[in-house]
């Protein structure tokens, strides 16, 4: 990563540069501080690569990938590869990185033991988690509880095991490790302190781990992430200088004039680096002084660490500890909110801070430390800046120092960004991640750097296409609902007056009522104004303005009472036509707005949402109560199914089917959720479709009672509802996000994750009221109704 | 049918943001509040003839219900989904009582 991003530093210097890169490993180069998203299911391998192919290609660089270079004859200047080849240089650059440090356990060659610091282990974790029940992760550092917390995400439980008596002690002091343990543990986690592990145990495969003290902890994996070292073997062929890691001079020279080394490779003034913001420092003095540019010197680096644990806010840098007797300490703690807030000073200087729980502050708090400015009239406010006004609002990054960074990752200041803006007429996300870089890290400041395109461009700013809801509402889809939820809205026209342009249009109105509906479990402020008409009058809207109606008919099963009633009814409002529809219902077609409420009163029945984005219908075949082949009871499960989740909205149609045996009659395996009987058990599959896109279903699982096969139903129908995009049907969600992370977050999610989406799901489900109830009494008084004025000339007012 | 203002009772009964056809003779009007002030515009899209006033209102807009076309509720033109026009009404508030001419 450091090498490349050097690489792409050095083509900005000089473009002819003839340049070959050796890699030993087969993947093209990948943000490594992400392998942590990776590795918990955030994010795909395609997503985290840096640079493409075709960018080698049209920089001109020869990449050789699984070449691992074996040897450096600094003499002849060779580098030979494992394979023999030698590849001659003028200049050479080191960016070998770093090697896991193994402590002495016994046992560490065992299967289902693992290392965490490249694509390779990360692979290999992932694959093991599809099996495994328990890990014990053996080292509280960063590294450690990031694997922790991506390998508990695949529902394997975890258990942390440190050598110290608290959490990150490099980067946290003892208050501020009780507080981090407490945020590790409510994410199911188990921590133990002061633990030294003695061996793995087991025969071929690890079962376990015994400590010195003899205790025992089982786990069917174990992954160690006790640190890192420098790698520092093939710098050695080359006779370089070496303490901990190559030593380099503040031009990044060593102790050869032709070689020169960058990274978590490098010793640089008796300080070695593991983190990423050093590595770009240190690439940009390099770039300049190989190209022939000498001069910038890199003068070593604050140290700021960010813990990137969904869910968990640290952030810590410099001297944070702040024990001796000139250093002063301001500190916060809100243990119920488990907030911790520290900055230590040094003769009014901020010399370093520790943020737990909301880390909102920390590019300014780390840009304090960097700049070496004095505190004055800051002392007040330094745990609370003033509040921005609104949330997001581009001024309020707007009115921050030109030289506050803001991409702490990479070293991006605010001026930074804005001349690249300017300079090169960026309009939009991506555009200002190639030119700068910004946001190309860790990805925490990604809406700064937002908000500071749109402040800078103005009305040429152009939304990510993917990303967004609507323009009318200019932010990323996730991102409103989570606002809506962090803001507690429960109206859609208030998301629109907050973070949109008070307007709105057909698409967002909708999808905002959708979305406020789904996060307060019903328990939202309805506005049937920014509802389809379909929705306002509980009917489908035909070609000609007259609706149609369709009655719930659970399972596709009726009765000669229920059928008799739509009989006199489809008579009496001289229904144009009735039809048997493909979800095994009737439709009335043809009834007039103002008849609604008078034939949902005579039919007595309740509505089956056939015009709504929400649940449908579940059809069934007959099943074990009729059919000779029948291996389920069908019928009973189809009406119960559909029961449990009737009348609930979901962001698209939702269509089911329940069917008795494998012959599939009712076609479940074409339904976004269906369930396939067969002898002994249940098919639970998802995802199908049958009309504008024919798509068999995916199995989601196999499980042997009805029970069961109606919890993986229900986990995943609220999983959609949650995560699902408006207008985005089963068939689609599932291929982007991926069948085997949702059987993560559903079926195999561990117990407290189910149990808490089948209860949001059930508290929604009890808010449910059947909406043709309206017959009773309107929503409001002009609900189905028109305006008739006579014709003549007496009803003209003001004429005379 | 002579042409002059006439009162449309209980309009003002109208939700804020919706529409309500108004039936006179063979005419068909779509009637919109938009909190407050009160628009009208015949009730046929110059698309598809789909009812305008069950569309969803977006500022001073409508989208209709049929097939999305955006139509000014101030000019009756469409603004996007095509071309046409559709014929507007003056609409006035007076005595507490909505009046259309037509």
């Amino acid at each position: 990563m450091a090498g490349m991003a050097c690489l792409d530093a050095i083509l900005k210097f000089k473009p002819g540069f003839e340049v070959k890169v050796l890699s030993e490993e087969p993947y093209l180069n990948y943000n490594r501080i992400l392998l942590s998203a990776v590795l918990a299911g955030e994010k795909s391998v395609e997503e985290i690569t840096i640079n493409t192919e075709e960018w080698y290609r049209s920089s001109g660089i020869t990449l050789c990938l699984n070449t691992r270079a074996a040897e450096i004859d600094a003499q002849k200047k060779i580098v030979t590869t494992a394979d023999g080849m030698p590849h001659p240089y003028d200049r050479l650059l080191l960016a070998t990185g770093s090697v896991p440090f193994i402590p002495p356990i016994d046992g560490v060659k065992k299967e289902g033991v693992f290392t965490f610091r490249n694509m390779a282990d990360t692979a290999a974790i992932l694959e093991s988690c599809e099996s495994a029940k328990k890990a014990v992760v053996i080292g509280g550092g960063l590294l450690g509880l990031e694997a922790a917390r991506g390998i508990s995400n695949h529902g394997v439980h975890v258990t942390v095991v440190h050598l110290m008596d608290r959490l990150m002690e490099v980067q946290l002091d003892a208050v501020g490790g009780q507080f981090l343990k407490r945020e590790i543990e409510k994410l199911g986690i188990d921590v133990l302190l002061n633990k030294s592990t003695a061996r793995v145990m087991g025969e071929a495969r690890a079962e376990g781990v015994m400590f010195k003290d003899g205790s025992i902890v089982e786990a069917d994996m174990v992954v160690i992430a006790c640190g890192i070292r420098p790698h520092v073997e093939l710098a050695k062929t080359a006779g370089l200088k070496i303490n901990r890691g190559v030593v380099v001079n503040d031009f990044m020279e060593t102790s050869d004039p032709d070689i020169f080394a960058v990274g978590e490779c490098v010793e640089h003034r008796e300080k070695v680096y593991g983190l990423v913001a050093p590595l770009y420092d240190q690439g940009k003095v390099l770039a300049a002084t190989i190209t022939g540019n000498k001069g910038p010197v890199y003068e070593g680096s604050v140290l700021a660490t960010k813990l990137k644990v969904m869910g968990i806010e640290l952030f810590s840098a410099g001297d944070f500890k702040g024990e001796e007797p000139d250093k002063e300490i301001v500190s916060y703690q809100d243990h119920a909110f488990g907030i911790y807030k520290k900055v230590v000073v040094q003769n009014e200087r901020v010399i370093g801070t520790i943020l737990i729980g909301d880390a909102s502050d920390a590019n300014r708090i780390l840009e304090m430390i960097r700049s070496r400015a004095l505190v004055d009239e800051k002392r007040q406010r330094l745990l609370f800046d003033t509040p921005p006004a609104v949330a997001g609002s581009p001024s309020d990054v707007m009115s921050r120092a030109d030289s506050d960074t803001i991409c702490g990752c990479i070293g991006v200041t605010k001026g930074q960004i804005v001349s690249a803006v300017r300079d090169n007429g960026l309009k939009t996300f991506s555009a200002v991640k190639t030119c700068t870089k910004a946001s190309t890290g860790c990805g925490t400041c990604a809406g700064l750097v937002q908000d500071i395109l749109k402040a800078v461009c103005g009305g040429e700013f152009e939304e990510e296409k993917k990303d967004v809801l609507c323009p009318c509402v200019p932010f990323p889809k996730e991102r409103i609902r989570t606002m809506i939820q962090t803001q507690k809205i429960r109206k859609a026209q208030d998301v629109l007056d907050i973070y949109g342009d008070g307007v709105g249009c057909s698409l967002c109105k909708p999808a905002l009522s959708f979305i406020v509906d789904e996060v307060w479990l019903g328990d939202h402020e309805e506005d049937r104004s920014a509802r389809f008409i379909n929705d306002r009058v509980h009917a489908n809207i035909q070609k000609d303005g007259t609706f149609s109606v369709i009655p719930r008919m659970r399972g596709g099963v009726t009765t000669p009472s229920e059928l008799r009633k739509i009989a006199d009814a489809a008579e009496k409002y001289n229904v144009r036509m009735v039809k048997v529809t493909g979800s095994q219902r009737i439709d009335l077609l043809g009834v007039k707005k103002e008849d609604l409420p008078k034939i949902w009163a005579d039919l007595g029945m309740t509505s089956g949402y056939a015009y709504a984005k929400a649940v449908r219908m579940v059809k069934s075949c007959v099943g074990t109560d009729f059919c000779r082949y029948g291996t389920q009871d069908s019928i009973a499960a189809g009406i119960r199914l559909e029961t449990l989740l009737e009348g609930l909205y979901t962001p698209a149609k939702v269509k089911m089917g329940v069917v008795g045996c494998p012959r599939n009659c009712a076609e479940a395996t074409v339904k976004d959720i269906g369930l396939v009987g067969m002898e002994g058990g249940w098919q639970v599959v998802i995802g199908g479709a049958a009309g504008k896109i024919v798509r068999s279903a995916d199995i989601l699982c196999a499980v042997k009672t009805t029970e069961e096969a109606f919890e993986a139903a229900l986990l995943f129908f609220q999983y959609y509802r949650e995560n699902g995009e408006y207008l985005e049907r089963t068939y689609d969600f599932i291929p982007r996000v991926g069948l085997e992370k949702i059987r993560r977050e559903t079926t195999l999610a561990p117990e407290e994750k189910k149990k808490a989406l089948l209860e949001r799901l059930s508290r929604a489900r009890a808010k449910v009221v059947n909406p043709w109830d309206e017959h009773k009494k309107p929503a409001q008084p002009l609900q189905f109704s028109d305006f008739v004025l006579p014709k003549d000339a007496d009803a003209l007012m003001g004429a005379h | 049918m002579e042409k002059g203002w006439r009162v449309v009772k209980d309009a003002e009964l109208i939700p804020a943001k919706e529409g309500r056809r108004v039936k006179i003779g063979e005419n068909e009007i779509a009637l919109f509040n938009l909190g407050g002030d009160f628009l009208a515009v015949d009730n046929r899209c110059p698309h598809k003839e789909g009812p305008l006033a069950d569309g969803i209102v977006a500022g001073k807009a409508v989208f209709c219900p049929l097939h999305n076309w955006k139509i000014s509720l101030e000019t009756g033109c469409a603004l996007s989904g095509g071309t046409g026009q559709v014929k507007s009404y003056p609409v006035k508030l007076k005595d507490g009582k909505i009046h259309i001419h037509v």
